[in-house]
């Protein structure tokens, strides 16, 4: 290994931006060899952007700053090649699929980094039908961005860095707007492209579980702008950084820790399946045997009621057939399911955005087909995935109070619901600053407190922690427990993340194809096979390893394993 | 779905056509029915805009809405040409036949009615020539051709990927207004107009907003994969001008001169068919 050059080499390597005191990155000293995978993880702010950054040349050419040390990438400087040079050596497939499509067909999308080469048309059309062949995209060429999935976007992408032939594939989260089953396909992809093209891998993501769904080679740990761990996957997974840094390790692992196993190396714990789990099984076994959780007490008052609703946009092509649910005060629910399945569509038509074809939508047990946007507001608050799609004023206090404002509340009055809620919010100390100085968290929660001041009867929320890394999810899924618990507020997500379903939500709603499939405990969504393939959804790990572990009732220790988890997060 | 007003793919001998001849001849046509009030031009124009707009095959449902829109402003300029000069006609052609009197200089007189059906004649030989450019003309190789006549390629390339982000940008307004309207914002007729100009900002903020992220990453990603390196760059969706373009191109303006000499032989810009 040592006579090989390295591809990629950080030496004592810091980097500060123009416009911060501190250095993001402190005394890199990192090899990548050809052909090696490699996992980058970190919190959000760790500094594993910026370290991408540096890779592509977006530092220091688009993001200028101060660097000390040296980086050479294939034997060369990055300052020499220029961020043009480097595109040559490093492809980077953005987390946004969305945004960076370029093109207005699949064809040019991937063309585009050739035009900018002046390659000639025939050439081209050539070159990007092979590389379209390789990602299975090669039925789609001329269709627009629009028509496509998040997963077929992902591999235009993916094929427009590859037409240049980089020896290094960068890859930024992912995994972050795709569904599970999607993200899992995508994983195979890449490693399926790394071997057979013999480039070298990296990967960037926070969900370390769903990246490790493939074999890499080494995963490096970013921690406040320094490198923290550099070792196998087997070796990491044992050592208990991860937990130190805040990363979320894999649920089979910290389920095998809460039955007071030692996990070692030499078991392979990288993944599940092929894990050696005969030295834990008996600890396992008898862990879930002492928990003893209590029978819940159903609640029956109905908040929201959907009777044999039925949507459709194109007459004869219904979006949503048949729904019927009830949602009861107080709880907390996911819906679940494939993107594009009619997630989103039920929730507009909840909020009145569109209007059923047929059906009832009952709020307090009242028929609302008569009520408008704006009065089904008052009753139903959406929160919408993105915060900077919702807010609208410059100052925190104005955009909190924005919804009383409008209906003509006495200003006394304004200011004491909006503080009340500011600091129900933890938002009370920044209630006069401006909402540019937010963090995203804390963005999300201002869009929550917006909504949270009308006091509705139930929150809506459209994909809550999409994007964030484990501490952010936590923050923002604790604050969404509490109101739940201490202001019985109820509450209903919309989701990809099998975590916070599993984690925080008593009932799942599973929507595939335009109909319930499900509507049960997390627990028994993902123990069930046919459900999880049907909703493009992930079996969990727990499953496994219940089952690995000869239980026989691995619905049972799944919820056995959430109901410790929630006990020794409310002991903290 | 069709959506208004987009480029859709059809296999006919006009969307076979280079994107410069298509804008060529828009622009010729285009100040030819400016600059024209011969009534024998327009007329043959007009059947011709006709010729071209079902050949193009474009249907209804492309181009309705817009076609109303037009219709509105088209009946609007009508009326305020009468009613700011009502004896244009009559200055015009020299004569005053009145066949409806009404108050004091407003008399609806023959000559007004055809002026005025002049100027109705100019909007129907244009609107389906516009209408055709944009419906047969695909963003992308029209970028391509304005870059071969010598257009800068980052100008012609901005034409290309405004119109990519356009749906993109419309699914962001919707959610938007939804959200800020369930917040209650009211944007429907129940709020006074002044009420509801106020109440956009609640969407456009956000709108420029969340636009700007997207500008942030379709920008790094545009540079991460080369774009603007070179002086040139070529074209996926470019088309070579072949016979085709050519022979359109000269009719277009043989047309034109054709058309202009007709208009300006007899010294004035009018045809008189009361003299």
């Amino acid at each position: 290994m040592n006579q090989i050059e390295p591809i990629i080499e950080f030496k004592d390597f810091t980097f500060k931006y123009r416009a911060q005191v501190e250095p993001t990155l402190y005394d890199i000293n990192l090899s990548v060899y050809p052909g090696e995978k490699v996992l980058i993880v970190g919190p959000s702010g760790s500094g594993k952007s910026t370290l991408a950054h540096c890779i592509n040349g977006l530092v220091p050419f688009s993001f200028p700053g101060e660097t000390t040390g040296e980086l050479f990438i294939k034997g060369q400087k990055p300052e020499k090649m220029g961020i043009f040079g480097l595109s040559k050596i490093v492809g980077t497939v953005l987390q946004d699929t969305d945004g960076q499509f370029v093109g207005l067909t699949v064809a040019e999308d991937i063309a585009f980094a050739l035009e900018n080469d002046c390659l000639k048309q025939e050439d081209m059309k050539k070159r990007v039908s092979d590389v379209a062949n390789v990602v299975e995209v090669n039925e789609l060429l001329h269709h627009a961005p629009s028509e496509l999935s998040g997963g077929q976007k992902q591999r235009v992408s993916m094929a427009g860095v590859m037409v240049d032939d980089v020896d290094i594939l960068l890859f930024d989260e992912p995994l972050a707007n795709l569904d599970p089953a999607t993200g899992k396909k995508a994983i195979a992809l890449i490693d399926q492209i790394s071997r057979d093209n013999d480039v070298t891998v990296l990967i960037i993501e926070h969900r370390l579980e769903d990246a490790l769904y493939r074999d890499v080679d080494r995963i490096i740990v970013v921690g406040e702008g320094r490198i923290v761990a550099d070792m196998s996957p087997d070796e990491l997974l044992c050592s208990g950084i991860l937990k130190e840094q805040g990363i979320r390790e894999p649920l089979y692992l910290s389920a095998l820790e809460h039955a007071g196993c030692t996990v070692l190396p030499q078991s392979k714990p990288q993944h599940i399946e092929s894990m050696d789990l005969s030295p834990y099984e008996a600890k396992v076994t008898e862990w879930f045997k002492q928990i003893e959780r209590p029978k819940k007490e159903p609640v029956t008052e109905e908040v929201i009621g959907i009777t044999d609703l039925c949507f459709s946009y194109v007459p004869g092509q219904p979006i949503l057939k048949n729904i019927n649910f009830s949602i009861h005060r107080g709880e907390m629910v996911s819906i679940v399911g494939k993107n594009g399945a009619g997630k989103t569509t039920l929730s507009n038509l909840i909020c009145g955005f569109l209007t059923p074809d047929q059906g009832e939508i009952r709020l307090n047990g009242a028929d609302i087909s008569g009520l408008s946007i704006k009065e089904r507001g008052e009753k139903i608050g959406l929160v919408m995935q993105n915060p900077n799609q919702m807010i609208s004023k410059p100052m925190i206090f104005d955009e909190i109070a924005l919804g009383l404002t409008v209906r003509g509340v006495p200003k006394d009055e304004i200011k004491e619901r909006v503080n009340a809620t500011l600091k129900i919010c933890g938002l009370y100390p920044f209630r006069n600053w401006p909402v540019s100085a937010l963090s995203f968290g804390q963005k999300k929660r201002v869009t929550i407190a917006s909504i949270l001041v009308m006091n509705p009867d139930i929150l809506i929320l459209d994909e809550p922690t999409a994007g964030q890394d484990y501490r952010h999810y936590m923050e923002i899924m604790e604050f969404l427990k509490e109101l739940n618990e201490k202001k019985g507020i109820t509450i209903l997500m919309i989701t990809h993340d099998m975590h916070l379903m599993l984690e925080y939500t008593d009932r799942a709603i599973v929507v595939a194809d335009g109909e319930i499939i499900m509507d049960s405990t997390p627990a028994k969504v993902l123990t069930d096979e046919t459900v999880a393939k049907r909703a493009y959804l992930k079996k969990t790990s727990l499953y496994d390893l219940a089952v690995k572990c000869n239980i026989k009732e691995p619905t049972e220790f799944v919820d056995s394993f959430i109901y410790y988890e929630r006990e020794l997060r409310e002991n903290v | 779905m069709s959506r208004i007003l987009t480029y859709e793919e059809k296999n006919t001998w006009i969307h076979g056509l280079s994107g410069v001849t298509k804008f060529l001849f828009f622009l010729v046509w285009s100040i030819v029915s400016m600059l024209t009030y011969d009534t024998r031009v327009l007329a043959v124009m007009l059947l011709l805009s006709f010729v071209i707009f079902k050949v193009s095959k474009t249907s209804w449902k492309q181009v309705g809405t817009v076609f109303k829109f037009i219709l509105l402003f088209l009946v609007l300029n009508l009326l305020a040409v009468f009613l700011f000069s009502p004896n244009q006609g009559t200055a015009i052609y020299g004569t005053r036949t009145v066949l409806v009197p009404l108050v004091g200089r407003y008399s609806i007189t023959k000559e007004q009615l055809f002026y005025e059906f002049n100027i109705m004649l100019k909007y129907f030989t244009v609107i389906p020539a516009v209408l055709m450019f944009i419906v047969t003309t695909n963003p992308s190789e029209f970028a391509a051709s304005l870059n071969k006549v010598g257009v800068s390629y980052k100008i012609s390339y901005a034409i290309a990927i405004a119109l990519r982000y356009v749906p993109d940008v419309q699914s962001d307004f919707t959610k938007i207004k939804h959200a800020q309207e369930a917040r209650g914002i009211e944007m429907s007729k129940k709020a006074s107009l002044m009420e509801r100009i106020k109440n956009m900002s609640a969407i456009l903020f956000p709108l420029i907003f969340s636009s700007m992220d997207r500008i942030d990453v379709v920008s790094n990603a545009m540079e991460l994969r080369g774009f603007g390196k070179n002086k040139r760059r070529t074209w996926y969706a470019g088309k070579k001008l072949t016979g085709k373009d050519y022979a359109v191109m000269i009719a277009t303006v043989l047309f034109a001169v054709a058309a202009l000499v007709i208009t300006f032989y007899d010294g004035n810009r009018f045809y008189n068919p009361f003299q």
